[in-house]
């Protein structure tokens, strides 16, 4: 029973199916399934299964945000159970997302957003035009690992740079990470605002931030 | 001395990707989403300008529901025809319909270097010389920024853009990296002074903006500020939608036209009901989203659908487009930049779009290339060539050298061939030598192109912006520098 429970529930993800996904964990809460064995037999197994095909070329990134958006469903709906038990889902850890002030750039970096948390990742996405002190003040209050910038023009690509002078005034440099993204970003530029890490695309983005938390 | 200009025109070549019923269904559906799901305005100008016109504007979303007829009858304003006009007037650009121009790509962030080929951040001075570069070259009629000079300040880098290409060619600018009202204020300011005044610059707009939408179904508001004004001021304007399959479009082609059309639509109209009779154009460069990474592709069969498809929209609205082509997503000079190059110009041409956005980047339009640059000019006159198609009179049927030779023999010797034999094609990149000498040399097309770039570098120079009129320029960059910190 419990057993058919976790293939239905890795399906759904499998199937991107958020509604499916809720109602799961709905149904594993009412039988008294422990949430923290809901997510790591049922619904990991149909982020593996996807993220597996993805791997091989058969599975396209459509999929992958889907699932991911299934996935984050599911947990919303376990989350305030596994508080109740006093667990909690081991996390790979917490990153604080944000568009820099002056860009309004939003599609890249809320595709990493949904794929580090599909990862296992916690995700503060601040949104788009963010200020530094708004960034650094939200990294402080939930303890975040990484921060996450993004953009998409030459002249706002200065404001990374801009972040990462504030969190060193600080004194918060060495113990928050901080990866960039976006077109006009190049290695060359990263390294000279001396950001931690960098990709060219959301898959990479994940390798990154696993990296820079020692989980890969 | 300036080049002369060589521009597609008087086409035989025709290509229908959508018929006229076609076209009417994606206007309707664009209207039909311009009502219902909205479009993004967040300028406070611009929703006081739709709310004057009796749109529905959400304050809180800043998102704009306007009805159709009044989209329509705001672009009916729009002019048909005009000219972007240069430093040199006999560069100016009609803008009819009926020619097909080529600028500089813009606006990349790296360039291979000319002299050593490595790659490296772009500068001002790349600015300047891939300006001196293209004032040489006919094939490129007008200039989009090419690079971005990351060595100035940011508040005032698209000033010194500007000024550097007017320094270095007395072509037609258009910039694509000012996208704020202040820094376009200055621009123009800059623009009025070499034409003349704000009512020279008027009749002689030396400069035109383009402005990117935000896809899907939106826009920035620094944009719209920066376009309403150039507008008011007379200067040519375009809003380029980049909406891709699959990320900030829908995965249909269909579909995705109509939400690019509905974002350049939308923020045509608002010009045309801010200003009237203002000189706007259609500007887009759609394609489809990488299926794993989801990153923008320029190439690929979508691209050139989309390149020929939008200028039927565009003719639908009775106004010039801007079509982005020679976009590869090659990292080098190489089959792919060569393959989708070509055939997004050879689609993009076939329908007469007006402008094609342009020669010289490479992936995904962010490293310059010099080499990229001569090879993409050559690739558009060759389309320049196809275009012209196949001319049969009496002279071309050519029966009296036909007779003369007769079965067997040779046409090297006749008069008709001396006659017409400088309309063959003759390529400058390709490589036509005998195989033994190519395997003796062992350079290609690439290393001629990248000699041609050196040897013009070295040898043109371009008609002078007077001193004094530079001393203003800067003086103007220098103030509206001065406002950014206020």
């Amino acid at each position: 029973m419990t057993e058919e429970l976790f293939q239905k529930m890795a399906q759904s993800i499998i199937d991107g199916d958020e509604d499916a996904a809720a109602d799961l964990a709905n149904q594993a809460i009412a039988a008294g399934i422990d949430p923290l064995e809901a997510i790591n037999l049922g619904f990991v197994a149909g982020v593996d299964t996807v993220g597996e095909a993805f791997a091989r070329g058969e599975a396209f990134l459509p999929e992958l945000v889907m699932a991911g958006e299934a996935m984050k469903a599911a947990v919303a709906v376990l989350e305030p159970e596994m508080k109740k038990r006093g667990t909690a889902r081991k996390l790979l850890g917490k990153v604080v997302l944000a568009t820099v002030q002056g860009d309004i750039h939003e599609i890249g970096k809320t595709l990493v957003g949904t794929m580090l948390s599909a990862s296992g990742f916690e995700v503060h996405d601040l949104g788009v035009d963010v200020p530094a002190e708004k960034i650094l003040a939200k990294a402080k209050e939930v303890d975040a690992d990484i921060i996450g910038l993004s953009a998409l023009l030459t002249t706002t690509m200065v404001k990374q740079r801009e972040v990462i002078e504030a969190l060193d005034k600080e004194g918060l440099r060495r113990k928050i990470k901080v990866m960039v993204g976006g077109a006009p970003v190049t290695r060359d530029w990263v390294q000279r605002i001396e950001a931690d890490g960098y990709s060219e695309d959301a898959i990479g983005a994940v390798a990154t931030a696993k990296q820079l938390v020692g989980a890969a | 001395m300036s080049t002369s200009i060589k521009s597609i025109t008087n086409p035989k070549l025709r290509l229908e990707v959508l018929t006229p019923e076609e076209v009417r269904q994606i206007h309707q559906a664009t209207l039909w989403v311009i009502e219902h799901a909205g479009v993004r305005f967040p300028s406070k100008r611009a929703l006081d300008i739709w709310q004057s016109f009796g749109a529905s504007v959400d304050a809180d979303t800043s998102i704009v529901r306007a009805k159709g007829p009044l989209i329509e009858e705001a672009l009916r304003q729009a002019p048909a025809a005009y000219s972007l006009c240069a430093r040199d007037p006999s560069q100016d650009l009609l803008l009819d319909g009926n020619h097909v121009f080529v600028g500089t790509d813009g606006c990349g962030v790296e360039v291979l270097d000319l002299s050593t080929g490595a790659r490296r951040t772009s500068s001002l001075r790349d600015v300047a010389d891939i300006a001196r570069l293209a004032d040489a070259t006919p094939e490129v009629a007008f200039h989009w920024v090419p690079v971005s000079a990351q060595d100035m300040p940011p508040e005032t880098r698209g000033l010194h853009e500007i000024k550097a290409i007017w320094e270095n060619s007395t072509k037609h600018v258009q910039t694509e990296s000012i996208y704020n009202e202040r820094e376009a204020r200055a621009a123009i300011e800059m623009a009025a002074l070499l034409a003349g005044g704000g009512a020279e610059l008027r009749k002689r707009p030396l400069l035109s903006l383009m402005q990117c939408s935000a896809s899907p179904l939106g826009h920035d508001g620094g944009s719209l500020e920066a376009a309403l004004l150039a507008a008011e001021a007379g200067v040519p304007t375009g809003f380029m939608t980049m909406a891709a399959n699959l990320t900030t479009g829908p995965a249909t082609l269909a579909g995705n036209l109509v939400v690019g059309n509905a974002e350049v639509v939308a923020a045509t109209a608002l010009l045309q009901l801010a200003y009237p009779g203002a000189p706007v154009f259609y500007a887009a460069a759609q394609a489809a989203a990488d299926l794993r990474t989801g990153a923008y592709t320029g190439g690929g069969p979508e691209d050139f659908l989309y390149g020929a498809a939008t200028n039927a929209l565009a003719d639908f609205y009775n106004i010039p487009l801007s079509m982005g082509s020679f976009a590869t997503g090659a990292k080098e000079p190489n089959w792919q930049a060569g393959v989708e190059n070509s055939l997004s110009t050879l689609m993009a041409s076939a329908v007469m779009s007006d402008m094609l956005l342009g020669v010289g980047l490479l992936h995904g339009s962010r490293i310059w290339s010099y080499g990229q640059m001569m090879m993409d000019c050559e690739i558009f006159s060759i389309v320049h060539k196809i275009m012209q198609g196949i001319v049969v009179d009496d002279e071309t049927l050519a029966l009296e050298a036909i007779s003369a030779v007769g079965p067997g023999g040779n046409f090297l010797s006749q008069k008709h061939t001396l006659r017409h034999m400088r309309g063959i094609f003759v390529p400058q990149f390709m490589d036509r030598r005998p195989y033994n000498e190519w395997e003796a040399r062992g350079e290609d097309a690439r290393d001629w192109a990248l000699d041609k770039a050196r040897k013009t570098l070295a040898s043109h120079q371009p008609s002078p912006l007077d001193p004094a009129s530079s001393a203003e320029l800067a003086a103007i960059i220098e103030s509206a520098g001065v406002d950014s910190h206020l």
